[in-house]
């Protein structure tokens, strides 16, 4: 079993998905409970990927590799090291729990639940594949079941959300599959001449892709990414998107795809041009602060509570860019921990808001007022929430802010000083609208406003026990990245 | 000669086994009496099986041997495996076409047969054109393709919008066919030979004016790219496409387009430009023409999928949508490598499918609701969800996106340019499919966003044609197996991309 396991975990989805498809339409519990099923499965294998996974290697593991293609050299090959394996069990874990978010969707259920899957499949596809043809295919089917979930089942804005999210995104797969292509016919195998879509190979003969070509093919591919991260100055379909999906698909969106963006620049851009990676990297940093900022800055405008926490993520994903940008130790792994534990806040936070969405059927701050007396366990999960997105210690956020801080100040001092006022300001906006929800007086309309039932709570507890357990005890997800991140930082040097 | 004629005659089986088709289909029109509905279909049909028995049974032989064994008729005619490849996607176009016509009730009233009739004549003229060797043919091909498609774009005598798209066909067609025969005789009286090998050679040794060579390029180029519908050419096309009966312009939108590709390569090929070792070629003549057609391209890509952009009628969306299709394609032939030939075959192929395929949607659209509109499609994911995957799936092809056919054609368009290092050209292309993306997703909207069942309201149905619905899904069932194992349908452009010269 271990020798495939990830091609178990990349296609049971998609088996789910068909199996769905072939049942009745009305049937909308039987479709449910199969995609819990469906996504059930990947997350018990992504236990045994957890306590396999040997932490002492930098290299790939779990690796499956067959001919497909064999006129062009393409195969198919999965493997995951320490960068990708916390993804593919976040990826799973959120997957899982978004199925049980969606329990309460009644329309079209079939369709839903059959995207749903192809998106997981779709996710996980891209964390794995060590081929770029692969990891494109997957890249872009990943795309397709998006565009559907928040143009049908979205709010009341969702064909322009989708199809801008669905345009940004193939921008930058296009300037990906430019950058593929050139890799493609740049490598010659030294004993075939072959030319290859082996990222692990083309990785090794990294040090061969230099000067200036390289140097555009480097920014083509940070756009590419940039765009899905987001940083800015891409980052504007990222509110439509996040405002207009339903709340399962935000949390995915949120807590899986904007982690895709910085999969991509660590394994690709880093891993396969070290040399424009160096030269590129204060032009990164520099976006990575405008990002923290700027996400912050907007999300103190917002009165809408799922928009606030959609810029939140533009702030939050600016610490990896900085992390990585610094290329020490303790940046690298602050980004990689950032990314793991923004999936898990991130995700609990729009479960958090579809929860009060479902009841009030708004998202304005102002709107409501006192709700931690109508709802006082509903208020202390989103406590935990909103002080661990604002970094407090002792929860996951703060893991990954600190490292972050202390790997990139010995790069960039002055922008790390800067970075920091972004922790006050997004402590400021978090905490503020936390006021404006929950205390005070009982705002009358919501005089019997239900409290988070049993349903939400099992999707909400696995994330608030992770944040907390990643918090207090972040070494044994540390030790998983270590070595592989540190083979990162070997590869790319240090900058100057 | 006797002996020259023939050994063509030999070759020329499938021509012939059409000319007999063609024959019988107006034969059988004469005839008085009462006919069986679907007698013209299946003879037609059997004609263009047999057709296709007798490429393939070429297939295997041709250009393999060395010497002059695959020209005929003195030099006018190559039987290679480029020309075949091309012959057999014709047949199935006309088959496609044939098919589709059977669901319109306006061609059984003007006259099936006569339909037919021409329609496998535009055929035999296609065949003609992708094997031309020589100046001579080139232009009686074109016109044998030409004419039967102006009376095929009018044949709905009593309907205003056919009628004056076919008169609009008539006046473009003729005045580009003017301009290239003008740039044929200027080539004739460069070289003194209309044979494409003799011209090459006149061309590579001959020390001639630049601006001479340049205008005689140019004015060729009017008549390839009125076949092919490239900017500034193009402007015939969404009137024509618009106007004239679906199941013609589903094969105007293939057929004629793929033979004008095929006869521009080979005159390209084999008149302009001298093979290098590896798989390459270089123009000749002093002109830099593929730096032409590049531009042509851009443009042509670019008008088309802005022009679009706008569109709310599906038959000129489509159209629109071809143009850009034949800009993507123009960016394989100035690449002039073995690479790009192979990618313009295999994307013509997928083009074949995926383009009749959304044409077949439009006509049972159309069939049920009476219109060609967007708005015809609203919901139709819902309301069949069979035909809605199935279209959904053939657009996203028509983009490029994985895991589609479509999008491996574009990989090794794309990647043939890269070899050659023509960066800037597959970056514009690659931009367009994105804006393309737009507006076939503006289908995609409108069949499944809009529309959507409301809860507890009866769910809206609509039944389709069983018969049509297996060859939507053999359509689009092909188009996902090309996009996730290629490798046959590869094997077989990569083999096919041979030109044979003297």
């Amino acid at each position: 079993m271990e020798n495939n396991l990830l091609t178990l975990m990349t296609f049971i989805p998609l088996a789910g998905a068909m199996g769905i498809l072939i049942t009745a339409n009305a049937n909308k519990n039987l479709h449910r409970w199969l995609a819990l099923v469906a996504s059930g499965i990947p997350l018990v294998l992504s236990i045994a990927v957890w306590t396999n996974f040997d932490r002492s290697l930098p290299g790939m593991q779990f690796v499956e590799r067959g001919n497909w293609i064999p006129q062009f050299n393409i195969e198919y090959h999965l493997g995951i090291d320490g960068i990708s394996a916390p993804l593919v069990l976040l990826t799973a874990l959120l997957s899982f729990l978004c199925v049980i978010a969606s329990w309460g969707i009644e329309k079209a259920t079939k369709a839903y639940f059959a995207l749903f899957l192809l998106l997981e499949t779709g996710m996980t596809g891209v964390f794995c594949s060590l081929d770029f043809f692969l990891f494109y295919v997957f890249w872009e089917v990943m795309l397709l079941p998006m565009y559907f979930l928040i143009g049908i089942w979205g709010g009341p804005r969702k064909e322009y959300a989708a199809i801008k999210f669905f345009l940004y995104t193939l921008f930058g797969s296009v300037l990906l599959l430019l950058a593929i292509l050139a890799f493609y016919f740049e490598y010659k195998d030294p004993v075939t001449g072959q030319h290859t879509f082996d990222m692990v190979k083309i990785m090794a003969a990294s040090a061969s892709y230099r000067g200036t070509f390289w140097f555009v093919v480097f920014v083509a591919l940070f756009i590419g990414f940039a765009i899905k991260v987001p940083v800015f100055p891409f980052h504007t379909w990222l509110p439509d998107a996040h405002v207009e999906a339903p709340t399962p698909v935000s949390v995915i969106l949120a807590g899986v795809l904007l982690k895709m963006g910085v999969y991509g620049m660590l394994r690709i851009n880093f891993q396969m041009l070290p040399e424009a990676a160096r030269d590129f990297s204060p032009i990164m940093a520099g976006l990575g602060l405008i990002s923290i900022l700027y996400g912050a800055a907007c999300s103190m405008a917002q009165s809408d509570l799922k928009k606030l926490v959609a810029y939140s993520s533009v702030s939050h994903m600016g610490f990896c860019m900085l992390g990585m940008a610094a290329n020490t130790t303790a940046g690298l792994n602050g980004a990689a921990m950032q990314m793991f534990t923004h999936g898990i806040i991130a995700g609990m936070l729009f479960l958090l808001v579809g929860v009060i969405y479902d009841r009030a059927h708004h998202r304005n701050i102002d709107g409501f007022g006192g709700l931690a007396l109508r709802m006082p366990l509903f208020a202390g999960v989103t406590c935990v929430g909103f002080m661990a997105s604002l970094g407090l210690p002792g929860l996951a956020g703060f893991i990954g802010e600190a490292l972050v801080f202390l790997g990139s100040f010995e790069t960039y001092r002055y922008m790390t000083v800067m970075a920091t006022a972004g922790i006050v300001l997004t402590a400021g906006y978090f905490l503020w609208s936390y006021q404006r929800v929950f205390m005070g007086p009982l705002n009358p309309k919501y005089q019997d406003l239900p409290e988070v039932n049993a349903r939400e709570l099992t999707t909400l507890v696995p994330l608030v026990v992770l944040t907390v357990l990643i918090g207090v005890f972040p070494t044994p997800l540390l030790n998983m990245m270590a070595q592989s991140l540190e083979a990162v930082r070997a590869t790319v040097g240090v900058i100057k | 000669m006797t002996q020259e004629i023939g050994r063509g005659v030999g070759a020329f089986f499938p021509e012939l086994m059409l000319v007999f088709t063609i024959v019988l289909l107006i034969v059988m029109d004469v005839f008085p009496g009462k006919k069986s509905a679907y007698l013209g279909v299946s003879l037609a049909l059997s004609g263009l099986f047999l057709a296709f028995l007798f490429t393939l049974e070429q297939y295997p032989m041709a250009g393999m041997r060395d010497g002059r064994m695959g020209i005929y008729f003195s030099g006018m005619l190559a039987v290679d495996r480029f020309s075949l490849f091309f012959k057999l996607m014709f047949v199935v176009t006309a088959v496609l076409t044939v098919l589709l016509s059977i669901t319109e009730r306006e061609i059984r009233k003007q006259g099936e047969s006569e339909f037919l009739a021409l329609t496998l004549t535009c055929v035999l003229g296609m065949f003609l054109f992708v094997a031309a060797n020589n100046l001579l043919m080139f232009y009686l091909a074109i016109e044998m393709v030409s004419i039967p498609s102006y009376i095929l774009s009018g044949f709905y005598r009593g309907n205003r919008r056919s009628a004056e798209a076919s008169l609009k066909y008539v006046v473009y067609g003729a005045a580009a066919s003017g301009m290239m025969i003008y740039g044929f005789s200027l080539l004739y009286g460069m070289a003194g030979t209309l044979d494409l090998g003799g011209i090459r050679d006149a061309l590579a040794k001959g020390n001639f004016d630049r601006t001479a060579v340049a205008t005689t390029v140019l004015l060729i180029l009017a008549g390839f790219g009125y076949k092919i519908a490239a900017v500034p050419f193009h402007m015939w096309c969404p009137d024509i496409y618009e106007g004239a009966p679906t199941p013609i312009t589903a094969f105007l939108s293939v057929g004629p387009k793929a033979a004008g590709f095929g006869a521009l390569i080979r005159f390209f090929y084999l008149a302009m430009s001298e093979p290098d070792p590896g798989g390459t070629w270089h123009a000749v003549g002093a002109t830099s023409w593929p730096m032409v057609l590049a531009i042509i391209s851009v443009a042509t890509m670019t008008l088309g999928n802005l022009a679009a952009l706008m569109q709310t009628n599906l038959k000129r969306l489509m159209a629109y949508s071809s143009i850009a299709h034949a800009g993507y394609l123009l960016m394989g032939c100035c690449v002039l490598s073995q690479e790009g030939l192979t990618a313009i075959l295999f994307y013509l192929a997928i083009y074949l499918v995926m383009n009749m395929g959304a044409f077949l949607v439009v006509v049972l659209v159309a069939e049920k609701t009476g219109s060609e509109e967007m708005s015809a499609f609203r919901g139709l994911g819902w309301k069949n969800a069979y035909v809605g995957v199935s279209m959904a799936f053939l657009l996203f092809s028509l983009v490029g996106l994985p895991p589609t056919a479509g999008f491996i054609g574009k990989l090794y368009l794309f990647s043939a340019l890269i070899q050659q290092q023509w960066y800037w050209l597959a970056l514009a292309g690659m931009l367009n499919s994105v804006v393309s993306l737009f507006y076939y997703a503006k289908i995609i909207r409108t069949m499944f966003l809009e529309g959507a069942p409301e809860e507890g309201a009866p769910a809206e149905t609509v039944a389709f044609h069983p018969g049509f619905g297996l060859l939507l899904g053999v359509m689009a069932g092909l188009i996902l197996v090309f996009g996730i194992y290629w490798v046959p349908l590869f094997d077989l452009a990569q083999s096919s991309a041979s030109l044979l010269s003297r």
